[in-house]
C-alpha cells in the first residue's frame, strides 16, 4: 500500500537525512522525501499498522529537524 | 514571505543594527574588554539562539554532523578566540548572520520556485457548472457523476472529459500539449479536461469522473515524478553523507596536528588560535546546501518546463536516461503515420480525378470498410444514391454496380482479372483499387496511411541532435515499409512483425547497444505496451485518452507530434547540462575555500559568502532549466 502525506521540511539536506532515518522504521518498505513538492511518499509493508508506522515515521524525523511538520 | 520569513528578516534587521551600533564603542571605553563581550553576546543570541537550540538537541538526539551544530562550534570557537585573544567579536556574529541570511534567501527562493513551477502546471479546474432550473450553479468537480451534463462557458477550463453534447466552440489545448494552435469542436465530438473553451457555450456529458479525468491523471503524474530520484540526486545525497563529516574530521585535524607537530617536533610556537581558527573556517564550509538543494530543484524546473510543452516525464530518473538516447525506435503506425487511410494518387485515369472519385464513391456507398470510407472522404460530396442500382459485393475482391446505367466495376487486381479488363500496374505503394466502367479500365487510386507531416522533420532533428540510429519497427508489408522509411530517412527497418515480434526485436536492438546510450522505443500505446515497458525508455505519443500508454510509458508526449521526440531529448540534455554544472561549480569553490582555509588565506567571512554565495548561483543557475519554450 502506498500514501502520500503533506509535509513540511525547511533543509534539503534535512529531508535527505529524514529519508534515510525514516525509510529503515519497521513496516515501511520505500519511503521518499521530496523536498520540492514537499510531500512524503510511504509504501507501507504488507499488513503494517499504518497509524503506529506513520507515528514512528513522524518521530523519526523530527529528531532529523525540529521544524518537520506532517499532516498525517 | 511566510510568517517565518518575515520573523527571520526582523532578526537579521535587528542584529545587523546592534552590530553597526556597536562599532561605535570607543577603543578607549571602560567597556573594552569583558562587557563588550557580553554586549556582543546580544545579537549574537537574537540571531542564533535556534541554531544554539537546534545544535543543542542534535547532540542528544545523537544527529552531530547537521549545519546547525557546525554553525554553533564555528561561531562558539570564533567568539572564544576573540574573548582569550583578538578580543574581535564581529565575525562570530556576522558569520552566524550571513549564515542565517543565506537560509532565508534559499528557502525564499525555493518556495517561490515551487509556486512558479506549480503555478505552470497548474490546469486544476476548481469547479463544474451544473444546469438547475435554468441558472447555472458551481459545484466540486469531484462530487460530479458520470453522465452529467455540465456547462462549459466561454473562457472556463472542462473541468471533466466528456461528449459534446450542445454547442459549438474552439477549445485551447496549449495547457495540455503545448500547441496553440485551437481546437474546433462540435457535438458529438470528445473533449478533454484541461482544455480551456474559447468561444462558444458548449454542454458536455461527463464519460468519467474527475478522478479518473485527463487533468487529474496528468497531475498525479507530475506530481509523483519527484518520488523517482536520478541517479544524479542519489549520489548527491549519498555525496552529502560522507562530505560533511569529511570536512569535521579534516577540521579536527588541521586544528591539532599542525599545531601538535610545530611544538613538538619543530620547536616552533605552537599558535593553537591561528589553526583552530582555521579548522573552524572549515567548519562553515562544511555545509553541502548548494549541492543538495540544486540538484532536485534543477530536474524539479526540467520536468516542469517539460510539461508546460506537453511532454510529461514520469520521472528524474527518465530525464536523466533520456539526455543519453543513442537509439530511437518507432512504432510505424499511428506514431509516424496518421494511422488512417487516405487517397494519396490517382493515376492513368481518361476522366477527371474528380469524376473517377465520385464513381468510386458511389459504387462503395453502401461499404463500410475502411478504404471505401476513405474514398469517399476524399470525394467529399455525399453520393447521391439514386444514380445506384444493382449492387452487387465480389467478397473480397470489390464491387460491380450500376451508375446511370452504366456498369461500374471497382475493386483489386484480381477483380480487374476475372472481369477480363487489362489493369495497369501501380508504382506506388498502398491499397490500389481499380476502375473500370463499361468494360473499360478507368484507371486506379492508390490509397496509403499518410505520414505525419513532421515526421520527416522529425527524423532529421533526432539526427541533428546525436541520435546514432533510427529504427522503424511495423506490422505492414515489406514494400510499403521500406518505402515509408525511405522518404523519411530511417535507417533501419523491420516490417511483418507481429506484435510479439516487436518485443524480441527490441530485445535484440538493445543487446547491440553501445556504452552507456539508451534504446527508446515510441508508440502510440495502442497494443504496444510490451514493448514500451521492455524499452530502456517507453515512450507513448498521443496519450490523451489511452490509459494502457500512460501506465506503461516512462515518457508521455500529450499530442502525437514525433518533433516532441527531439524537443525531449533537447530539454532533458539542457537540465542534465545545469546539473553537472551546478556539481562542478559547487565543489570547485568548496575546494578552493577549503585549501585557501586550510592556508590561512581565506577567513571566515570570505567561507560564508562562497557558501552562501554558491548556493545562490546555483539556485538561480537551476531555475534556467525551467525554460524550454525555445529549444
Amino acid at each position: 500500500m502506498k500514501k502520500v502525506y503533506k509535509v513540511e521540511v525547511d533543509c534539503a539536506n534535512c529531508a535527505n537525512k529524514m529519508e534515510e532515518a525514516a525509510g529503515k522504521v519497521a513496516g515501511v518498505e520505500e519511503l521518499t522525501i521530496s523536498f520540492m513538492t514537499q510531500k512524503m511518499t510511504v509504501r507501507f509493508a504488507e499488513g503494517a499498522d499504518v497509524a503506529a508506522v506513520m507515528k514512528k515515521v513522524a518521530d523519526c524525523c523530527t529528531k532529523v529537524d525540529d521544524d518537520f511538520s506532517i499532516q498525517l | 514571505m511566510t510568517a517565518k520569513q518575515r520573523k527571520m528578516l526582523i532578526r537579521i534587521l535587528i542584529t545587523a543594527a546592534l552590530l553597526i551600533a556597536l562599532q561605535f564603542v570607543p577603543e578607549s571605553s571602560a567597556l573594552h574588554g569583558l562587557p563588550l563581550f557580553f554586549l556582543y553576546l546580544i545579537p549574537y543570541g537574537i540571531i542564533g539562539y535556534d541554531i544554539l537550540r537546534k545544535a543543542l538537541k542534535g547532540i542528544m538526539n545523537r544527529q552531530v554532523f547537521d549545519e546547525n551544530f557546525l554553525m554553533a562550534i564555528a561561531t562558539i570557537g570564533a567568539l572564544a578566540i576573540g574573548l582569550l585573544k583578538t578580543g574581535d567579536y564581529v565575525e562570530a556574529v556576522a558569520v552566524m548572520l550571513f549564515y542565517q541570511i543565506g537560509e532565508l534567501f534559499q528557502s525564499y527562493a525555493v518556495g517561490k520556485s515551487r509556486r512558479n513551477i506549480s503555478e505552470l502546471m497548474d490546469i486544476r479546474p476548481d469547479y463544474a457548472n451544473i444546469e438547475t432550473d435554468g441558472a447555472l450553479t458551481r459545484v466540486d468537480p469531484d462530487e460530479v457523476e458520470i453522465g452529467t451534463v455540465i456547462v462549459v462557458q466561454p473562457g472556463e477550463k472542462i473541468p471533466i472529459d466528456g461528449i459534446v453534447e450542445e454547442g459549438a466552440s474552439s477549445l485551447n489545448t496549449a495547457a495540455l500539449t503545448g500547441e496553440s494552435v485551437p481546437r474546433d469542436v462540435k457535438p458529438g465530438d470528445e473533449v478533454i479536461s484541461g482544455c480551456i473553451n474559447m468561444s462558444g457555450l458548449l454542454r458536455i456529458r461527463t464519460t468519467r469522473e474527475f478522478g479518473e479525468s485527463t487533468v487529474s491523471r496528468i497531475l498525479d503524474l507530475v506530481e509523483n515524478a519527484s518520488s523517482r530520484k536520478s541517479r544524479s540526486e542519489n549520489f548527491i545525497s549519498r555525496f552529502a553523507r560522507y562530505y560533511t563529516p569529511a570536512v569535521v574530521f579534516s577540521a579536527l585535524a588541521l586544528a591539532i596536528l599542525p599545531p601538535a607537530v610545530r611544538g613538538l617536533f619543530l620547536g616552533l610556537s605552537p599558535e593553537w588560535g591561528d589553526w583552530i581558527y582555521r579548522a573552524l573556517t572549515f567548519l562553515v564550509i562544511s555545509c553541502p546546501c548548494a549541492l543538495v538543494i540544486s540538484i532536485p530543484l534543477s530536474f524539479f524546473a526540467g520536468i516542469g518546463g517539460a510539461s508546460k510543452s506537453g511532454i510529461l516525464i514520469k520521472g528524474s530518473n527518465y530525464l536523466e536516461e533520456l539526455s543519453r538516447t543513442g537509439i530511437v525506435v518507432f512504432d510505424k503506425t499511428g506514431t509516424l503515420t496518421e494511422g488512417r487511410f487516405e487517397v494519396s494518387a490517382i493515376h492513368h485515369s481518361p476522366m477527371t480525378e474528380e469524376a473517377l472519385l465520385e464513381y468510386a464513391a458511389l459504387a462503395e456507398s453502401a461499404s463500410s470498410h475502411p478504404i471505401a470510407m476513405s474514398i469517399r472522404k476524399a470525394c467529399g460530396t455525399e453520393p447521391d444514391l439514386t444514380r445506384v442500382s444493382d449492387i452487387q459485393e465480389i467478397s473480397g475482391n470489390g464491387v460491380i454496380v450500376r451508375i446511370d446505367g452504366k456498369e461500374t466495376a471497382v475493386g483489386n487486381a484480381r477483380l480487374m482479372e476475372h472481369l477480363g479488363i487489362r489493369w495497369k500496374p501501380c508504382h506506388h505503394t498502398g491499397t490500389i483499387v481499380h476502375v473500370a466502367i463499361d468494360g473499360e479500365y478507368a484507371g486506379h487510386i492508390v490509397i496509403s496511411d499518410v505520414e505525419k507531416a513532421t515526421s520527416a522533420e522529425a527524423i532529421r532533428a533526432l539526427k541533428a541532435s546525436g541520435i546514432r540510429k533510427t529504427v522503424m519497427l511495423t506490422g505492414d508489408g515489406k514494400a510499403v515499409a521500406e518505402d515509408v522509411s525511405g522518404r523519411l530517412g530511417i535507417d533501419e527497418v523491420w516490417s511483418e512483425l507481429l506484435p510479439g515480434d516487436k518485443v524480441a526485436k527490441v530485445e535484440e536492438l538493445l543487446s547491440g547497444k553501445k556504452g552507456r546510450e539508451v534504446l527508446a522505443f515510441v508508440g502510440d500505446g495502442i497494443n504496444d505496451a510490451p514493448v514500451l515497458s521492455r524499452a530502456d525508455l517507453g515512450i507513448a505519443m498521443g496519450a490523451m485518452g489511452s490509459d494502457a500508454a500512460i501506465e506503461a510509458a516512462d515518457i508521455v508526449l500529450m499530442d502525437d507530434n514525433p518533433l516532441k521526440i527531439s524537443k525531449a531529448i533537447r530539454i532533458s540534455r539542457k537540465c542534465m547540462r545545469i546539473v553537472y554544472e551546478n556539481i562542478a561549480f559547487a565543489l570547485i569553490v568548496k575546494a578552493l575555500c577549503l585549501i585557501l582555509g586550510a592556508v590561512g588565506i581565506a577567513n571566515m567571512w570570505l567561507a560564508i559568502f562562497a557558501d552562501v554565495g554558491v548556493m545562490i548561483l546555483a539556485v538561480l543557475n537551476a531555475m534556467r532549466a525551467l525554460f524550454v519554450h525555445r529549444l
